[in-house]
């Protein structure tokens, strides 16, 4: 394997990214359409989100959108080492943080750390909300659809699953 | 019979097959985020963990970097059984959707130039940005019902991912640390649950 090889892009790239989702895999999604669409051109936008909305469709982690950006770019060698890279360092951040973190339950730096981090993931999860939208939203019946289910889905405890199968009949009918 | 009140003498441990099933279970089932499903399988219907120590782990699961639902199967594997049951849950969690997935990916690089399909595609997209919006706009409410330096931070890092598009690196170099200043000096200007 050589250095330009695709599965070593795909590794380093989730690799790190795995690093600093903080808060989720949701929070890293404007950072790999801006690396995977924008940058290295893996996939176009609506590639990008088609693939979001796959992982959204099939059961399992969000995180799954990683696998198949990977897929996209390499075929199942891609699938396995993107999504490998994305849980790998954080799973071994997490086996050593389950054996000491609660040992420091009451630290000040602890609390404060916890603290901090929240208002940074909202405003990344703002982020993602946008670049989906806007790359998701590319006309007045599309925009149309997404504000309705932002009010459904903050109003009522509706199954996304309900909502996933409205939309996707409504652009089937060629509405949007 | 006082040891029935206890909460502690209700929970079981489970064996290595037994949490890889669950965290199958549990992947399978999870449409939209996992975490629901993580609750109720391993809170109220096995009982291995109580209340609190679910939320805790989960806590934690969710301050640190990477996928929440991913971190939380590797903390609670290696609290039930060490390393060996680290890797279980995780393969259980990441096994299965894994195998769906790249069934899908295999089909969407077939038939993903379809007419039919895209426009599902383009629905079903537009709907999920909107459950993203709502996301943010429920965990803002707790945020920003006092004007404080969350929302300035949530704001800031809002602005330099979302609409200045610069790498979340950079972005998290420096908002983070100053996030972590602040939330030291002013502990009060912190979410209020």
């Amino acid at each position: 394997m050589n250095d330009d090889s695709p599965l070593t892009a795909l590794a380093t790239y989730f690799g790190l990214l795995s690093l600093i989702a903080v808060g989720g895999a949701v929070t890293a999604i404007p950072d790999m359409h801006r690396y995977a669409v924008e940058t290295v051109h893996w996939l176009n936008d609506r590639q990008f989100t088609d693939s979001f909305a796959i992982a959204q469709l099939s059961p399992g982690p969000n995180v799954m959108i990683v696998a198949l950006i990977g897929y996209h770019v390499a075929g199942l060698a891609g699938a396995a080492v993107a999504t490998a890279a994305m849980c790998g360092p954080t799973c071994v951040v997490a086996y050593f943080a389950a054996q000491t973190w609660n040992k420091f339950k009451a630290a000040r730096w602890r609390i404060a750390l916890q603290a901090a981090l929240v208002p940074v993931s909202l405003g990344l999860i703002g982020a993602s909300a946008f670049v989906l939208a806007r790359a998701a939203d590319k006309n007045i019946a599309a925009a149309l659809v997404t504000v309705a289910t932002v009010v459904v889905a903050v109003f009522t405890r509706i199954s996304p699953l309900w909502l996933f199968a409205v939309a996707g009949l409504l652009g089937l009918s060629g509405w949007l | 019979m006082t040891d029935l009140a206890e909460p502690d003498s209700t929970l079981v441990r489970p064996s290595l097959t037994e949490l890889f099933l669950a965290f199958a279970h549990i992947a399978v089932s999870g449409f939209g985020g996992a975490l629901p499903w993580a609750r109720r399988m391993i809170v109220e219907r096995k009982r291995w963990m109580t209340a609190e120590e679910f939320n805790e782990d989960f806590a934690l699961s969710q301050f640190l970097p990477g996928p929440n639902v991913v971190n939380f199967s590797v903390v609670f594997g290696a609290r039930i059984a060490g390393a060996p049951g680290a890797a279980v849950a995780f393969l259980g969690l990441m096994g299965p959707p894994m195998v769906i997935v790249t069934i899908i990916a295999v089909l969407y690089a077939h038939y993903g130039d379809l007419e039919v399909l895209s426009r599902i595609l383009s629905g079903v997209g537009a709907a999920a940005a909107g459950l993203i919006i709502a996301m943010t706009i429920k965990m803002a409410k707790p945020l920003f019902t006092q004007i404080g330096w969350p929302a300035a931070i949530a704001i800031l890092a809002f602005i330099g991912v979302g609409l200045v598009r610069w790498p979340l690196l950079p972005v998290l170099a420096v908002l983070a640390p100053a996030a972590f200043v602040l939330a030291w000096l002013f502990p009060a200007g912190s979410v209020k649950r």
